[in-house]
């Protein structure tokens, strides 16, 4: 004991009730050309934040690649440079990014640079020039970034769980290999541009200090010459997960293993959905989680162990993934398979089901409590056809769920024989630990 | 454009056991943030023990005196709440973000363990694994790991406070003794020595009832002297490299130091523009030139102090520039091409509209950061901790604003050769 611990005895403070979910205000309208745009009103700080997803499911992946890198090197009117000193005379940026689904624009302003940010994206999705050098930079620039990203553990890790998991899928591979990049030519950009990036179909949330109506006017005027058709781009539904052999990849001389754990999950529009969230909270979804507490908490094995459920437009699935000491690599899955076994085989204790239940609920709280918060939330939520009311359904379900309901998902859906686990690691060093475990196949 | 201002509020008061508090309520959505910052670091450890600050941070969640092991995080998160902490070189925070009705709670939790963790050795052991995990996970498991904010103050730097790995060696953290602990928390964990700042939806005169209902008998210790941690300016330039087996391509960073953030602000300032200046976005100095048109770099950064925490660091600090560079990349090309670039500023000033639009998209940045809860309870509480002046929360988009372009060109040419250390990483993947 502490030579400080006073004499003075305290006790836990309870919780004042919270009060109802408050949506902020907003508006909503699709524009002629088929954008839709929401419209938040959060004016806390001057800002506004901009998120704009793009259907792009099935797009080439390099070519869909090097198109997010390349998306702001130029217009007819515009150079890169002056595209970027043009949105920071407003206190702008924008930036883009690729998921299996959707290319993904992000930036934010000064609230009275709305309307500034709102033309330069307009031009920028227009008139793209893609210019040849500046595509040459950013190919290269790109082929460097996934060079530097195969280097790294956790990608590396992630990248055979993916292939593990989906097969032939089209979200089986994520990120092109750099010869790949390599080959794309700036016409083949300008082409799948022309093709892909189109209104029909895409979201355009604005959150910030803004009268919702008038954003959404700025954004008719501004992006009114965006047309055309969208594309399907839709993928097929995610393959079932197939049992088998625990995969093992080399990384020759790693001082940690990345152990990753699939399972089957859930969209969050499923009746199980509130129910399985909170089982995985249980089980390994958050600092006061079993799983956590056991492995880091009491035995010291790893930094930080955490389980989530991962959604696409295709499927969700639960993946647990930690990063553990070589030489507990076998303990560490024994560990972690035992904690699995016990939340489907037993229910939860009520007060750690309570426990998870309160944080499932404030952590939606804090999530909007800021205006970039709101604005991932109302576009991620947007791209699955929901509306910042599910916040207060999925709330509601939340507060529902039972213990049995909660017992009962958690039995079909973090049960260790459902499990498919990769282990990224030296292999020579933990092969064995883990066979003592379980079937292993070494692959590639 | 015009740079707008925030208008949060800010009370200040002093326990009478010397505990320093500061309250910003804000309606604006129903979370509250709260921090508790100590004035003690990576700088203070003592030698022989290095990484003991951050050791020491993660034992302040091993329970107290009423708080048994695992109840901290349950009773934050059994509340909908987040934690964590966070060792950085001149001080070290705790902090929760909660919904709105944990207040009490966490004050509650942050009082009990101000009064004393609860160090035993089984506790200990097990900690000093789990910072050897994060050390392996952050810095010995990836490429890259440390650079440049272990790898460079070395060089930099000639002290021990200055220099050494704030992570430690696992050698000092295996030898860390439950007297250490006892002795560091004695010295440093005094409610003289901290800053407590609340911010986000609470009604004042509540909240201040609270704060002395939890914090009001803690036991009155003074903080201990702080050294002044100062040591002289380069003057020539120091150089090194060291080869990372997991790095695929070279990456080299270079620091200068700067004037001090609390004794100098107004001096400082302009260096915090020009870092903006030279490395903000495609339209910023080193990026056009450096990634765009020579293609010598990849990507280039750049920023005010090792942790990038501009505003809660002390003298002696620096002016960082990092960049990965293609594979075959020529280190001293890309510093030559700097060393260019900042003449080029001295000798020939901004570009029109340049200053302006830095001074903007700076706004920006610092107003996403203070639209979050905690984004204001940490800030408000080092700056209160280190300056007396949490209100600067709400001036430094002016602050920025003001500085002038004259101010901008001195400071780029005091970025000389001869005042750089650099280190420089050499890629030893696949050798």
């Amino acid at each position: 004991m502490s030579a400080h611990d006073s004499s003075t005895r305290h006790s836990l403070p309870g919780l004042a009730a919270d009060a109802k979910i408050k949506l902020p205000r907003s508006a909503e309208r699709t524009l002629a050309s088929g954008l839709t745009v929401i419209a938040i009103r959060r004016p806390a700080v001057p800002l506004v934040e901009l998120r704009l997803r793009v259907p792009f499911g099935r797009a080439p992946l390099p070519r869909a690649t090097l198109l997010s890198q390349a998306l702001f090197t130029g217009t007819g009117d515009m150079s890169s440079v002056e595209i970027a000193a043009e949105l920071q005379a407003v206190g702008g940026g924008l930036s883009a990014g690729l998921d299996p689904d959707r290319l993904l624009i992000t930036g934010n302003a000064l609230a009275a640079g709305l309307d500034r940010t709102l033309e330069i994206l307009a031009q920028v999705l227009t008139d793209p020039a893609y210019p040849a050098d500046e595509v040459g930079t950013e190919r290269e620039r790109l082929v460097d970034h996934i060079q530097v990203a195969q280097s790294q553990p956790g990608h590396l890790a992630r990248t055979a769980l993916l292939k593990r998991i989906y097969g032939r899928h089209p979200y089986a591979v994520q990120t092109p290999e750099p010869e790949q990049v390599r080959g794309v030519r700036p016409a083949q950009l300008r082409a799948l541009h022309a093709d892909r990036v189109r209104p029909d179909g895409a979201v355009l949330v604005l959150v910030g200090d803004i009268n919702p109506e008038k954003a959404i006017d700025a954004a008719d005027k501004a992006l009114g010459s965006w047309t055309g058709p969208g594309k399907d781009g839709n993928v097929p539904p995610i393959p079932a997960l197939e049992t088998g052999p625990l995969l093992l990849v080399d990384r020759p001389g790693s001082v940690q293993s990345s152990l990753r754990i699939a399972l089957p999950g859930v969209p969050r529009t499923d009746p199980d959905y509130a129910a399985l969230l909170l089982a995985n909270l249980v089980f390994g979804g958050y600092f006061s989680s079993r799983w956590v507490e056991n492995i880091r908490e009491d035995k010291g094995y790893t930094y930080g162990p955490a389980s989530s459920i991962e959604h696409f437009v295709a499927g969700s699935s639960l993946v647990a993934a930690v990063e553990v000491a070589t030489e507990v690599t076998g303990p560490s899955l024994l560990e972690t398979v035992y904690e699995l076994g016990r939340i489907a085989s037993l229910p939860p204790g009520e007060d750690e089901l309570e426990q998870a239940r309160r944080y499932a609920l404030g952590t939606l709280r804090l999530g909007m409590s800021t205006q970039a918060g709101l604005a991932g939330l109302a576009s991620m939520y947007a791209s699955f056809g929901l509306r910042l009311d599910y916040l207060v359904q999925h709330s509601a379900a939340l507060a529902a769920a039972t213990r049995e309901q909660v017992a009962e998902v958690a039995s079909r859906h973090l049960a260790p024989a459902r499990a498919v686990t990769v282990v990224l690691g030296d292999a020579d060093r933990v092969e064995g630990q883990l066979a003592a475990l379980t079937t292993v196949e070494r692959g590639a | 454009m015009k740079i707008p201002a925030t208008k949060y509020p800010v009370e200040r008061l002093t326990l009478d056991n010397g505990l320093r508090v500061v309250l910003s309520p804000d309606r604006s959505a129903p979370v509250v943030g709260v921090a508790v910052v100590y004035d003690v670091g990576i700088r203070s450890e003592p030698e022989g023990r290095t990484g003991f600050a951050h050791l020491f941070e993660h034992l302040m969640f091993q329970g107290s005196g009423n708080i048994d092991k695992l109840e901290h995080a349950r009773h934050v998160q059994g509340a909908g709440g987040s934690f964590n902490g966070s060792t950085h070189l001149d001080y070290t925070d705790y902090y929760e973000v909660l919904p709105a009705g944990g207040l009490e709670r966490a004050l509650f939790l942050e009082a009990d363990r101000m009064r004393g963790p609860r160090l035993t050795e089984e506790n200990l052991r097990n900690q000093v694994d789990v910072v050897k995990e994060e050390i392996r996970v952050n810095v010995l498991n990836r490429p890259y790991g440390g650079f440049p904010w272990l790898k460079l103050p070395p060089v930099m730097f000639s002290t021990f406070p200055n220099e050494h790995d704030g992570y430690g060696s696992f050698a000092d953290l295996e030898s860390a003794t439950l007297a250490d602990a006892e002795e560091f928390f004695e010295r440093y964990y005094a409610c003289g020595n901290a800053v407590l700042s609340v911010a986000g939806d609470f009604d004042l005169a509540k909240a201040t009832e609270l704060v002395k209902k939890h914090f009001g008998d803690v036991p009155a210790r003074p903080a201990p002297e702080r050294p002044d941690f100062d040591e002289p300016d380069l003057t020539a330039e120091r150089r090194e490299d060291y080869t990372d087996r997991l790095a695929p391509l070279p990456a080299v960073a270079s620091g200068w130091r700067v004037p001090d953030p609390i004794g100098d602000f107004a001096g400082y300032l302009p260096y915090v523009v020009l870092a903006e200046v030279l490395t903000d976005g495609d339209a910023s100095r080193l990026v056009d030139r450096l990634v765009q048109r020579d293609r010598t770099v990849t990507s280039i950064g750049g920023y005010l102090g090792f942790m990038g925490d501009e505003y809660a660091v002390r003298n002696p600090t620096a002016l960082l520039l990092q960049a990965h560079l293609p594979p075959g990349g020529d280190t001293e090309k890309v510093l030559r091409t700097v060393d260019e670039e900042l003449e080029r500023l001295a000798a020939d000033g901004l570009r029109p509209g340049e200053l302006a639009r830095t001074q903007a998209r700076i706004a920006t940045h610092h107003l996403r950061e203070v639209d979050g809860v905690l984004g204001r309870a940490q800030p408000m509480a080092v700056l209160e901790q280190q300056r007396g002046r949490p209100e600067l929360i709400n001036e430094v988009p002016k602050l920025i604003g003001e500085v002038t372009e004259e101010q901008v060109v001195a400071a780029a040419a005091t970025l000389r050769p001869e005042r750089r250390a650099t280190i420089e990483v050499k890629p030893g993947a696949g050798a």
